[in-house]
């Protein structure tokens, strides 16, 4: 069984509080809250104002550019306000707050839950109906997907692979959907090969998950082209480079070089029904499955929820925060960030909320690095976070830069590996945002 | 102990020839330099803090002999006094700056910012605000990991356990700048120096409305304006919900201290406004 070849990690996967939950729809919220900023790339532009109504699946804001992605309205009333509102890191951002009345969809969208499998559009027309719906990646870095599917002028795309790893510990949510809505998702692939015009998708599904991968193998057969791959568990192999490595046997090149570069797009499995959704239903992105998940947590759920939504409803809904110290996560414990205010809305990125004890959060005293190494095998860009996070301390911004600090791909094997517990990540991660600041700064006197 | 006296023979003439090849290289590449700049460089602090622009005092001295007019350079360690040492022995116009002190504006005090959340992570500033905006519901005040504290070559700033909050020993402060550029957040401003270490500035710098300021502190700036009434020097000025005093332009004249709602305006050295003036102002 294949795995990608330099560095990982095996964390304990923890899958095992949220997995045998079937998917359950989370209540409509009273009010939401939407970020105009919920992909990467420029914040979308707002086309709603204070007092309009909307209906859900209506267009509240629109893409500023390529690089970026419309939003649609979660549910159905009034605007109350367009403002800036903290996020879950207590940053200001703007956000369209709606007030809501009713569940009234907007027009021409079909909510039945019968399978289409037909598709006659063409690669252009499935693009644009899925940059319309403001699909974006949803594994968790939110690339919008028609950017990644629009091919640059004189590349070839070989191959399609649809990520089903879901290697992060905790989450569960990519999982279920797996199970749940596999014709969707393998519908939903042939389209996204149609739209890139590939003969072969691969879908590549972790061994910890054998009945995702059986199911999926058995419905694959009614399709052409699309081979399930089980893949050995290792993290971070839910990596866009760490998956084609392990997939195709192909390295992708330190950036500015892209997965394209070698013949492969890659697409997470919930986009992929998402997709789905955008193309045969005509129904842009405004729900996705969260993982509200913990050792703590009474009872731990995978929640279809509209965006928006605060994350305090949803772990309400699951038994509330435990007594005590608890450490909220917007995603899973390796790649999650923390959050310091709960009334910060669902966005299409999150996938999970993981709610740790401070117990089970506490990071050891770190001591002086003794150059084990065990960090630079375990970076899987081929790195020394080592000698980065030295860099970083003392500010070497540019020797940070001539060691490739870009490549990071900010998985954190290197801190969850380290025996001397140096929070490598973090002044890893510090250095790579300074280096990319100063990248874009010499970029843009050019 | 002929192959003594060989060996000792051998390696002095080895040392030699080597000596005179060293010697005549050493000629030959010797690279000129204005003996001057050894001189200034001797006459500067030597703290090396980087405060000037240059990196560490030679690169400076450097500067000072080379450029013709040193109008723009300035060693704010050395001040005034160093300054004109150095510009006599060059014979140049000495470069002239009002002196400067490291201000925290932030008074965001345990007291007054109640903390809504803990961080358990890294001891660093930069990387706390990395991840999101601190401990207390302002995104915009003093996190007291003590980042400025590291950067500071004089010891004169320091994070007081009271307070959580960065302090400025003005003393010993030389306005290098190193602080201002570690502190994540922007709080520290470089402001001009009254005697005896008198001041008045606005200790906040938060930019959210009046409602969401209050109720993440106590002490902060909600941008009301009443400061700008009073202010007769057009000194203050209201830019996103906050108040700023132009140091060079304000006068210490303590007004806007008495009519600040949250004392978010600090003063240091100077003795509050008698009280049986406020009535006069106001029949006015």
């Amino acid at each position: 069984m294949k795995t990608f070849p330099i560095g990982g990690v095996h964390p304990s996967d923890n899958k095992k509080w949220s997995k045998a939950k079937a998917i359950e729809t989370m209540e409509l919220p009273d009010v939401v809250m939407i970020p105009l900023a919920q992909h990467i790339g420029a914040p979308a532009t707002a086309v709603v104002a204070k007092g309009d109504t909307v209906k859900v699946g209506e267009k509240i804001a629109e893409a500023t550019g390529f690089m970026s992605a419309n939003i649609h309205a979660p549910i159905s009333g009034t605007v109350t306000a367009v403002d800036m509102q903290p996020n879950g890191q207590g940053l200001r951002q703007m956000m369209i707050t709606i007030k809501r009345e009713g569940d009234e969809w907007a027009e021409g969208i079909d909510l039945s839950t019968d399978l289409v499998k037909e598709c006659n559009l063409s690669s252009a027309e499935i693009i644009a109906r899925i940059k319309e719906a403001g699909i974006v990646g949803m594994g968790g870095a939110t690339f919008p997907t028609h950017v990644k599917l629009s091919i640059p002028e004189g590349k070839r795309a070989e191959i399609l692979i649809i990520n089903g790893v879901e290697c992060e510990p905790y989450l569960t949510s990519d999982y279920r959907t797996m199970l749940e809505r596999g014709e969707e998702l393998l519908v939903g692939t042939s389209i996204l090969m149609k739209a890139v015009s590939v003969e072969k998708a691969v879908i590549g599904v972790e061994n910890n998950k054998p009945d995702a991968i059986k199911h999926l193998k058995e419905l694959a057969k009614g399709y052409n082209g699309i081979e399930v791959k089980a893949l050995k568990t290792m993290y971070p192999q839910g990596g866009e480079k760490q998956l084609i490595a392990a997939v195709t046997g192909r390295e992708v090149p330190a950036p500015p070089a892209l997965p394209i570069d070698v013949g492969a797009v890659v697409c997470n499995a919930s986009t992929a029904v998402a997709v789905y959704e955008a193309v045969q239903k005509n129904k842009p992105l405004v729900q996705r499955v969260v993982t509200v998940t913990g050792k703590s947590i009474k009872d731990t759920k995978n929640l279809l929820t509209r965006f928006g939504t605060p994350v305090s409803a949803l772990i309400e809904k699951c038994g509330g925060l435990p007594e005590g110290d608890n450490r909220v996560l917007n995603g899973g414990p390796m790649m999650g960030r923390p959050m310091s205010n709960l009334q910060s809305p669902v966005m299409k990125g999150c996938s999970g909320i993981t709610v740790l004890s401070g117990a089970e959060a506490l990071r050891g005293e770190p001591s002086a690095c003794i150059k084990c190494a065990k960090c630079v095998e375990a970076c899987p860009m081929g790195l020394e976070p080592y000698l980065l996070a030295k860099q970083a301390k003392k500010k070497a911004w540019e020797a940070m830069e001539k060691n490739d600090i870009v490549s990071c791909i900010e998985c954190g094997c290197c801190q969850f590996t380290c025996p001397a517990n140096i929070a490598l990540l973090d002044y890893v991660r510090l250095g790579k945002q300074t280096v990319m600041g100063i990248i874009r700064a010499r970029n843009a006197k050019k | 102990m002929n192959t003594l006296i060989f060996t000792v023979v051998t390696l002095c003439v080895v040392g030699v020839v080597a000596a005179l090849i060293l010697y005549f290289v050493a000629q030959k590449f010797k690279v000129e330099e204005d003996p001057r700049i050894d001189d200034v460089e001797k006459m500067l602090p030597g703290a090396n803090c980087g405060g000037c622009g240059y990196p560490g005092c030679r690169g400076l001295a450097c500067a000072l002999v080379e450029q013709e007019d040193i109008s723009s350079l300035y060693c704010s360690v050395g001040g005034a006094d160093c300054m004109k040492a150095v510009a006599d022995y060059l014979g140049k116009a000495a470069p002239v700056k009002e002196p400067q002190v490291a201000t925290v504006r932030c008074g965001g005090t345990c007291e007054k910012r109640p903390r809504t959340t803990t961080y358990a992570g890294t001891h660093s500033c930069a990387i706390a605000h990395s991840l999101y905006t601190g401990e207390t519901n302002c995104a915009y005040g003093c996190l007291g990991y003590g980042d400025c504290v590291e950067a500071c070559a004089f010891d004169a700033i320091h994070i007081n356990p009271e307070t959580g909050l960065a302090e400025v020993d003005a003393d010993k402060c030389t306005a290098c700048g190193a602080c201002v550029a570690a502190c994540p957040k922007g709080i520290i401003e470089l402001r001009k120096r009254w005697p005896k270490n008198r001041a008045i500035y606005v200790s906040c710098v938060s930019k959210d409305k009046g409602p969401a300021t209050m109720k993440a502190c106590k002490a902060g700036c909600i941008g009301c304006g009443k400061c700008l009434k009073v202010c007769e020097f057009g000194a203050i000025t209201i830019e996103n919900n906050l108040a700023f005093i132009d140091s060079t332009k304000c006068r210490l004249c303590r007004k806007c201290v008495a009519e600040c709602p949250t004392g978010a305006i600090k003063m240091i050295g100077l003795a509050p406004l008698p009280p049986k003036e406020k009535p006069t102002t106001e029949t006015k």
